[in-house]
């Protein structure tokens, strides 16, 4: 830890198989807006490594020329409306995403990430509401991690069955195994397709486990270490590796190699992110308005 | 130019049609705005004339519909969104100040949110303490928000249009009293910019800074204090951020004096930023300290004697400036 990173940061680690899964099944035009814990989810809607680093660093070829931080990532081009600070904070905008996709007739579909204690906002409820009502093409993707922050679920929800609450408004709802990327797509693909059928936006309760703490320096007090090795064993990532062996869709030769691309392409893009500049104090009073 | 007479809620309604012809991506949402109108009558008709797609009554989740409205702007379209008392945006605060206010900073000008929230303040209705409030200076104080508060037609719909078509949130604060208001409004286009305040009435004693529906109370303290030989300046700021600095500095250079009038609480109230204003670039015209006239730093009560005597009245404004020449 060199502390080149401001503030609090959040890992995705454990999770990816959501972000990767969902975002495999959206075309580029579709949005997403998803929160502080965005990073997977960027990248694998198409961000470069390079300028997601850049923005973690607070530098000019930060994707907010640093100054929006990780909290706040925002990519147009690859449909990425914004991450968000505040619990459920970007919900309601995916529902503004598409409510105009619906008046358009561009064929978008908007996603919503957000986690498990995002569902006890009131506005959560809300968007729901609104996004049945209307018919909205979209996706509400909760990442049930189990915990918010450091309170575990049960201690927060009388039914934790968190895709009950889909029923509720007369949404499709469905419980997906998280950790299964193959899963997650599916279920996103059927989702997008009940969107741009026009019968409405679906509520997807993801499955999964934060392999890390909640942020950077999290002394992890409030669960065990076996209950997070019990998950360890079912890290998404090696249970797709597993797979794709058992199944001859790749070599152990294949895997290795593509990791150590994909290795060398983001030690390459946080190296070129440190030699970015830092924004000078011009900067401060642009875009306000 | 020719004028026509109209009331404040139609010179709105007249901005909202002509923008909504101008520009197919402008959109209207809020609670029974649709069929009935919206409950001061906005929204008249616009129903029947641009259809359920673009004219949409929403429940009654001013969160979400306002949050709905910051994904919209920041997908290409124009969300102008009602909230129908401005006690309410209380419970939107998140999506005003975290989330409109902030994306174009956060996103480094990536994304603007060019979205209208029209909502209505002010006492004077025996609404009592949730229904009565003038809340500018809350959304004053946000950067990356407009606030407009406008006190008559002309200015309403002018405003309202310009608001329309600005690249960055604005919070335009009608007054509920004043719908019904008449005055002239221009044929034509009619666009009144933001931050351009207007000199209501020319005086050369003190200068009166106010607006909304003090700008009526602040004229008619004006005309008294002639008949006593104090020539009174009356500036309508009209809207509060951006604010026009160098008119009320200029009018106060000319005049030597000050009293801001305006029916938010007193404590913490814009009246404290244009007396900070006055003395930091006027200091040295002053003939007497800057005096404020405004509502009492108490909810607002519901018997209409108790409201009278605890909102700002035309006699408090004349005391103020008899005090200031005594
Ligand atoms: C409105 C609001 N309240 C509280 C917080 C502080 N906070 C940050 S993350 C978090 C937990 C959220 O948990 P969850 O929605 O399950 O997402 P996760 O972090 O597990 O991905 C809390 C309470 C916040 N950022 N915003
Ligand atoms: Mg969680």
């Amino acid at each position: 830890m060199e502390g080149l990173v401001g503030g609090s940061y959040h890992s995705y680690v454990g999770q990816e198989a959501v972000a990767v899964g969902v975002c495999s099944a959206l075309a580029r035009e579709d949005t997403i807006t998803t929160t502080y814990r965005g990073r997977g989810q960027h990248l694998a809607k198409g961000a470069s490594a390079y300028r997601l680093f850049a923005e973690l660093l607070g530098r000019v070829d930060g994707y907010c020329k640093g100054k929006g931080g990780p909290m706040h990532i925002c990519d147009l081009e690859t449909g990425i409306l914004g991450a968000n600070g505040i619990v459920a904070g970007g919900i309601s905008h995916s529902v503004g995403a598409a409510l105009t996709a619906q008046m358009s007739g561009s064929r978008q579909v908007a996603v919503a990430f957000f986690g498990d204690g995002a569902v006890n906002q009131g506005v959560f409820s809300e968007a729901m509401n609104l996004a049945a009502l209307w018919n909205l093409p979209m996706i509400f993707v909760c990442e049930n991690n189990l915990y918010a922050e450091m309170t575990p679920l049960s201690s927060y929800v009388k039914n934790a069955r968190l895709v009950d609450r889909a029923a509720a408004f007369g949404m499709v709802g469905e419980v997906v195994d998280g950790n299964d990327v193959e899963a997650v797509f599916r279920a996103v693909q059927s989702a997008r397709t009940r969107a741009l059928d026009g019968r409405g936006p679906t509520f997807l309760e993801m499955m999964t486990y934060r392999l890390h703490g909640h942020m950077l320096g999290d002394p992890e007090t409030y669960r065990s270490k076996e209950e997070v090795a019990e998950w360890r064993a079912r890290d998404p990532i090696v249970r797709w590796k597993t797979h794709l062996l058992e199944s001859g869709l790749a070599t152990e030769g294949r895997l290795a190699e593509l990791e150590q691309t994909l290795d060398a392409e983001l030690a390459s893009a946080a190296e070129r992110a440190r030699a970015s500049l830092e924004p000078g104090p011009e900067t401060i009073l642009e875009d306000v308005l | 130019m020719s004028t026509r007479e109209l009331t404040v809620a139609q010179a709105l309604n007249e901005a909202l049609r002509e923008e909504m012809l101008r520009n197919e991506r402008v959109f209207l949402m809020g609670e029974d705005i649709g069929e009935y109108g919206g409950i001061f009558k906005v929204t008249k008709d616009l129903l029947k004339e641009f259809g359920p797609q673009r004219v949409r009554d929403t429940p009654i989740s001013e969160a979400a519909f306002i949050g709905t409205g910051v994904g919209a702007a920041m997908t290409g379209w124009i969300p102008v969104v009602e909230v129908m008392w401005v006690d309410f945006m209380a419970v939107a605060m998140d999506q005003i100040i975290n989330q409109a206010a902030k994306m174009k900073y956060m996103s480094g000008g990536q994304t603007s949110v060019p979205m209208v929230i029209r909502t209505q303040g002010g006492g004077g209705r025996g609404n009592a303490a949730q229904h009565s409030q003038s809340l500018e200076t809350l959304f004053a104080h946000i950067p990356g928000l407009s606030v407009v508060v406008p006190s008559n037609p002309a200015d309403a719909k002018g405003l309202l249009k310009s608001a329309i078509r600005r690249n960055s949130p604005t919070i335009f604060i009608e007054n509920k009293m004043l719908y019904t208001k008449r005055g002239p409004v221009p044929d034509g286009e009619h666009l009144v910019p933001l931050g351009v305040g207007d000199v209501v009435r020319a005086g050369t004693d003190v200068t009166l800074i106010s607006l909304s529906r003090m700008v009526d109370f602040t004229l008619e303290a004006a005309a008294e204090l002639e008949n006593e030989g104090i020539s009174a300046e009356v500036i309508d700021l009209r809207s509060l951020s951006p604010l026009d600095e160098s008119l009320v500095v200029r009018s106060v250079e000319k005049t030597n004096r000050a009293v801001v009038v305006h029916e938010a609480t007193r404590l913490f109230g814009w009246g404290g930023e244009v007396c900070a204003l006055i003395q930091e670039k006027a200091f040295d015209y002053l003939d007497a300290p800057v005096l404020r006239v405004a509502t009492k730093d108490v909810p607002i009560p519901y018997n209409r004697a108790l409201e009278k005597q605890t909102l700002p009245q035309v006699s408090d404004i004349v005391q103020a400036v008899r005090s200031q020449l005594g």
